[in-house]
């Protein structure tokens, strides 16, 4: 554990930056109130008042921490002031469209290696695809499904599905054209079939790639629903938390949601990260 | 009728394709993967007509070709404002800071341990997240916007020229010290060129980022023009060919500004053997 030291280092200094700024950005408000009401402040007033701002253009770190526990911890999870709940909302479609679009992409991915016909076709345009800034329309996909009369989780887990699709699809793909002649050769000279080669050969080595791919993938769905939220008329979900929040100047209110996506997006990054130890261990792949 | 006249396009494209694809030269493949792509068009076209589906839901290729010639000056506008003056400045600003915070970390192992592991948590969480407080603080107009970018490829940059400034090996390293280089010239001669296949690595996926971030900024507030904003109002007025013609439009920037990018690439890092192949 040699990084623990450096890491917290790199933390405690972020901090120190943070309340700096914290400082610095919400000085101007404070001296303009204490202008207004014609009062000197002193230094150390002037910084205490910047840290305790009920709208600061920079919140400190402290109050983020109360936003997020008050958020957290302080309401009943119904409510719809809780970030449980809103984190829940998110969470839900986002999973849901993981699933549809991993699932999509490993099955194309084994039609692609299996269809040179289908490699030829697909993969130049899947990997165009990388480059077109597809989460820019995302808004415009939940508008046009809701002018359809379709509203609720599915719009959302379309564009988490779509944005995962790509990095599983190229990853898998990559992965299941791991096994080299020789061991091709292998399992040919063993007669095996092409059912065999698939299940005993190119799947076992495709996983250290599909998981690596999983994990970008399920990063980029959260990414996806989050601004898939952010349409008006959205009510729930980390992505209208962060609109209203902006609508409102309730600065504290867009940090904590940030931090409560951000503690997603590294839950569900470990999640994975987790069931790809314990997999690679039991196939004897890296422990 | 329909339905089977739509199937019958379909089989016939494929079937060609297959039939192309048994012949595996330079021309064929290239051939296959137009086929596809235009079949999908003309497949998109037909459903459209044959079933009516309203220009509100989805409109036809040919529609959003029609929308595109028509509003060219609009679309070139919008080009500008987020393309040339977001993206393209906020990457190139966020590209150069992280390149030299790379170059100032390198010299301490310390700092290096301690900045990875966070840089790498940072790249992989929702930074769009941001742009509702930066487009607060630096106003609606572009700047707010290259901001965002700043922030959403500085990470992603960082973590890849860190690794590769680090991918020298213990050999290479030696030789430098015999010939008795000093820092800067070893920096220089030795490890900044050792670095390129991974810096442009990472500037090659923050190219797409780059085009969301000045984007998405947009939904939270822009001057009357831009391609975030024209996307928002267009849907709101549904006039939904121009919102497609701006998407075509980041599509075509998108892909040029990675072409871009791969092409410096080739040229700057010819010697490495990911380029090498190619040319031969």
């Amino acid at each position: 554990m040699s990084r623990t030291l450096p890491v917290l280092t790199v933390v405690a200094a972020i901090l120190l930056v943070w309340y700096l700024g914290a400082i610095g950005m919400n000085a101007q408000w404070a001296r303009d109130q204490a202008a207004r009401a014609e009062t000197q402040l002193t230094t150390s007033a002037l910084i205490a008042d910047t840290l305790t701002q009920d709208r600061p253009v920079l919140p400190a770190p402290h109050q983020v921490a109360a936003g997020l526990w008050d958020g957290i911890a302080g309401q009943k999870i119904t409510s719809k002031r809780s970030l449980i709940y809103h984190a829940w909302v998110t969470l839900s479609a986002t999973l849901a469209g993981f699933g549809i679009g991993s699932l999509a992409g490993i099955l194309l991915a084994v039609g692609i290696v299996h269809s040179r016909a289908m490699d030829q076709s697909v993969m130049p345009w899947a990997v165009a695809s990388q480059t077109v800034p597809i989460l820019a329309i995302a808004p415009m996909v939940i508008v046009v499904f809701a002018s359809a009369g379709v509203t609720g989780l599915l719009p959302k887990a379309i564009i988490a599905a779509w944005l995962s699709f790509f990095p599983v699809l190229v990853g898998m793909v990559k992965g299941l054209r791991t096994p080299d002649g020789m061991q091709l050769d292998l399992m040919k000279s063993w007669s095996a079939s092409g059912p065999q080669v698939f299940w005993r050969l190119r799947l076992p080595s495709s996983l250290p790639y599909l998981f690596a791919s999983l994990k970008i993938g399920v990063a980029a769905a959260l990414v996806g629903t989050i601004v898939g939220e952010l349409p008006a008329g959205a009510t729930a979900g980390l992505g209208a938390r962060l609109l209203s929040g902006s609508y409102y100047g309730q600065t504290v209110q867009i940090w904590s949601a940030l931090f409560t996506a951000a503690a997603l997006a590294a839950l569900l990054v470990m999640l994975i990260d987790l069931i790809q130890r314990l997999v690679l261990k039991r196939m004897g792949l890296g422990g | 009728m329909k339905a089977v006249l739509i199937i019958g396009v379909w089989l016939a494209a494929w079937a060609l394709n297959i039939w192309l694809s048994r012949r595996d030269t330079r021309l064929t493949r290239f051939l296959v993967a137009a086929i596809f792509g235009a079949t999908i068009l003309i497949l998109w076209e037909m459903i459209v007509r044959l079933y009516q589906v309203p220009s509100v839901i989805l409109p036809a290729p040919s529609q959003i070709a029609a929308s595109f010639g028509s509003n060219l000056g609009i679309l070139w506008t919008d080009f500008v404002q987020t393309i040339l003056k977001g993206a393209l400045t906020g990457w190139v600003l966020g590209a150069l800071a992280a390149t030299l915070t790379a170059i100032a970390v390198d010299r301490s192992p310390f700092l290096q341990r301690g900045l990875l592991p966070i840089g790498n948590f940072v790249a992989a969480l929702p930074i769009v997240g941001l742009a509702p407080i930066l487009v607060m603080w630096f106003g609606f107009d572009w700047h707010s916007k290259a901001a965002v970018v700043v922030v959403m490829v500085f990470f992603p940059i960082l973590v890849n020229m860190v690794a590769g400034l680090a991918a020298t090996d213990a050999m290479q390293r030696d030789l430098m010290a015999t010939w008795a280089a000093p820092y800067r010239a070893s920096l220089w001669k030795m490890r900044l060129p050792a670095a390129m296949p991974f810096l442009f690595n990472g500037l090659k996926i923050t190219t797409t980022l780059a085009l969301i971030g000045a984007i998405v900024a947009e939904f939270f507030g822009s001057p009357t023009k831009g391609m975030g904003f024209r996307i928002s109002t267009a849907v709101g007025r549904l006039d939904l060919p121009l919102v497609w013609a701006e998407i075509c439009v980041a599509a075509i920037a998108g892909s040029l500004f990675y072409g871009i990018v791969a092409l410096i690439e080739k040229k700057v890092t010819f010697w490495h053997p990911s380029q090498r192949n190619q040319r031969g």
